[in-house]
């Protein structure tokens, strides 16, 4: 600081001055959030260990809701569901995002226009997208399967309707709604990478997939990693779409396991249950984030 | 990775001799068309399912769905924009979101740059500690412990209440995060300079934060109302009263309802995301930023 102070008493002063100066800008914020984020997040370590229901009668239980856990076959198909969308969803929506960006960023007429064309299904409401992909959709009658047939195929899927079609719809409409928002956050990157580095590459010769690999993808590194991260997470907890889209089913084949925790917590009253389940959700996000952290520092250094 | 074909042509040119120029704005124009072709292939894939939404919202019922598909309707229905607000409580819904979303956006506009102000300008002991706290739980998604705060929030008598919501949305991490991010790129010099001449930190606060962060003051309202105008899970879980409802649940005991009125049900949808994307095209500007400098969302 320019300020530094000269004595000690007058820089514990300084310090204590400061002190109450912080904390009373971040107080009235860390109100909100201590009582409703941190305090939930520690809570949830308790209840996940008691047979807490709807009565808020608790008895510890200790690990009976996790050994419940393990043998819960409906558990198993929501994390393989989960698993399953995550799995698609991360490289579709990168390689789309990352795509359009590319294609932003050079001098074409109608770019910005486009820019606002493909940020606006992040904008738009789950409950609004659901409906209006569910009627696009529809098996008989909907534009997709009409455009299908009109390529050549024969038996169109039945999406929604169909227990195997139904995860690949709802990746689709997934993909389709975050890929402007991750474009956005490509394009920042692409935008600090050094225009000499490309002219350089140029007058080696390099061609334009060369470019790619050795300046732009080294270039959007640290991007592609907060984007990966941010993805993760947004895989893992995906819900609201799938609950409008299909409720989950057909059967359980979109069951996911927010989706789980909400039937177990909210329609079951199984407090207990519903938290050691949403332990694992926890667990999921925060390893990978820690983890992608950890590798990309070690890519670093 | 083209785009130094186009903005550089002199160095290219002179680099690799002059034979190469003709096949290079050859293979650059070529480029060019893949590039339109591929740009309004995106737009028609991403524009479709909104085209669908509002030429559906203005058939009949019976026109939505037909062989072959009517891409224009022959007659358009205004019908079903009257016919929406008699057969739905509509203006409750977007009276209740509006409420809302007013109320949280000032709320965490005031919270989080209030907050940020301290996490970015002042120094104490434990800040440090105190805003990894913060970042750290947006590793933490809000589906992991929407129970015990469903908990808390029931034994604070806020459940099936408006002021739930409120809860909710007003002291995310987000608020603090983006104006923090912003607070740190205003000159250190300038809140010194305030400091010498006496003025308290709350008064640099005030006197020159807050006319200096205009802008990301208005991407983070902009970006909070949005949200809580779309948040479709914590009313779902809070909210049992009809009465209540916010528009996305509205929307969606609608449909549950009418499920086979295809026409009016995309009116309501159409009602339900215009307001956003007149805010959106109206402050486009501060959203791109606001995403940009973050690289979050609530």
């Amino acid at each position: 600081m320019a300020t530094l102070p000269r004595t000690r008493p007058r820089n514990r002063r300084l310090v204590s001055r400061n002190t109450v100066a912080g904390w009373s800008f971040i107080l009235p914020n860390f109100v909100g959030f201590a009582v409703l984020t941190l305090l939930p997040v520690v809570v949830l370590f308790y209840v996940a260990f008691t047979n807490w229901n709807v009565f808020g009668v608790a008895e510890w239980t200790g690990t009976a809701n996790f050994r419940r856990m393990w043998s819960d076959a409906s558990f198993w198909t929501a994390l393989r569901n989960t698993v399953y969308y995550t799995v698609f969803h991360i490289p579709l929506t990168l390689g789309a995002s990352l795509g359009l960006a590319l294609l932003l960023n050079r001098k074409l007429r109608g770019v910005r226009f486009f820019r606002t064309v493909a940020f606006f299904p992040y904008i738009t409401s789950i409950v609004a997208i659901a409906i209006v992909w569910n009627q696009l959709f529809s098996p008989e009658y909907g534009p997709i399967n009409a455009l299908l047939g009109a390529v050549g195929v024969d038996n169109a899927p039945g999406w929604t309707t169909s227990s195997t079609w139904s995860m690949p719809a709802v990746i689709i409409v997934g993909t389709w709604r975050y890929m402007g928002y991750y474009m956005l956050l490509f394009l920042a990157g692409l935008q600090t990478i050094p225009a000499q580095l490309y002219e350089a590459a140029e007058t080696d010769g390099a061609s334009p997939w060369q470019r790619f690999v050795h300046v732009t993808l080294p270039g959007l590194r640290h991007t592609t990693f907060f984007v990966t991260v941010l993805l993760t997470i947004e895989s893992f907890k995906v819900f609201d779409l799938i609950l409008v889209m299909t409720g989950g089913g057909p059967g359980q084949s979109t069951l996911v396991l927010s989706q789980y925790i909400y039937q177990k917590g909210f329609e079951e009253n199984q407090f207990g249950y519903a938290s050691a389940v949403s332990i694992v959700l926890f667990a999921i996000c925060f390893s990978i984030t820690v983890i992608q952290f950890m590798v990309n520092k070690r890519r670093n250094s | 990775m083209t785009a130094t074909d186009l903005s550089l042509p002199t160095p290219a040119v002179a680099a690799p001799g002059n034979r190469n120029a003709p096949r290079r704005s050859v293979q650059s124009r070529g480029w060019r068309l893949v590039g339109y072709a591929a740009l309004v292939l995106a737009a028609a894939g991403l524009l479709l399912p909104f085209y669908w939404m509002v030429v559906a919202s203005l058939k009949t019922n019976s026109d939505v769905f037909t062989i072959p598909i009517t891409w224009l309707p022959d007659r358009v229905v205004w019908r079903n924009y009257l016919d929406i607000w008699q057969r739905s409580d509509m203006t409750t819904w977007l009276g209740n979101t509006l409420l809302l979303s007013v109320v949280v956006s000032l709320l965490q506009v005031v919270t989080g740059s209030f907050a940020a102000y301290g996490f970015a300008r002042v120094r104490f002991p434990g800040r440090n500690a105190l805003f990894l706290a913060y970042v750290g739980t947006i590793a933490v998604p809000w589906q992991s412990y929407m129970i015990p705060q469903f908990i808390l929030m029931s034994k604070l008598q806020l459940s099936n209440t408006l002021w739930s919501i409120v809860a909710l949305q007003a002291f995310g991490a987000f608020g603090v995060f983006l104006m923090k991010q912003f607070y740190e790129t205003i000159p250190e010099e300038l809140s010194e300079s305030a400091r010498v001449d006496g003025l308290s930190e709350f008064g640099i606060y005030r006197r020159i934060m807050l006319p200096l962060s205009r802008p990301a003051l208005a991407s983070l309202a902009l970006l909070t109302f949005v949200t809580t105008w779309n948040d479709y899970l914590g009313p779902l879980i809070y909210l049992r009263s009809p009465e209540l409802r916010t528009i996305q649940l509205g929307l969606n005991t609608f449909i549950s309802q009418y499920n086979a009125e295809y026409a009016l049900i995309m009116t309501g949808s159409v009602l339900s995301v215009l307001p956003v994307a007149v805010i959106f095209l109206l402050g486009q500007r501060y959203f791109i930023e606001g995403i940009a400098t973050t690289g979050l969302k609530g």
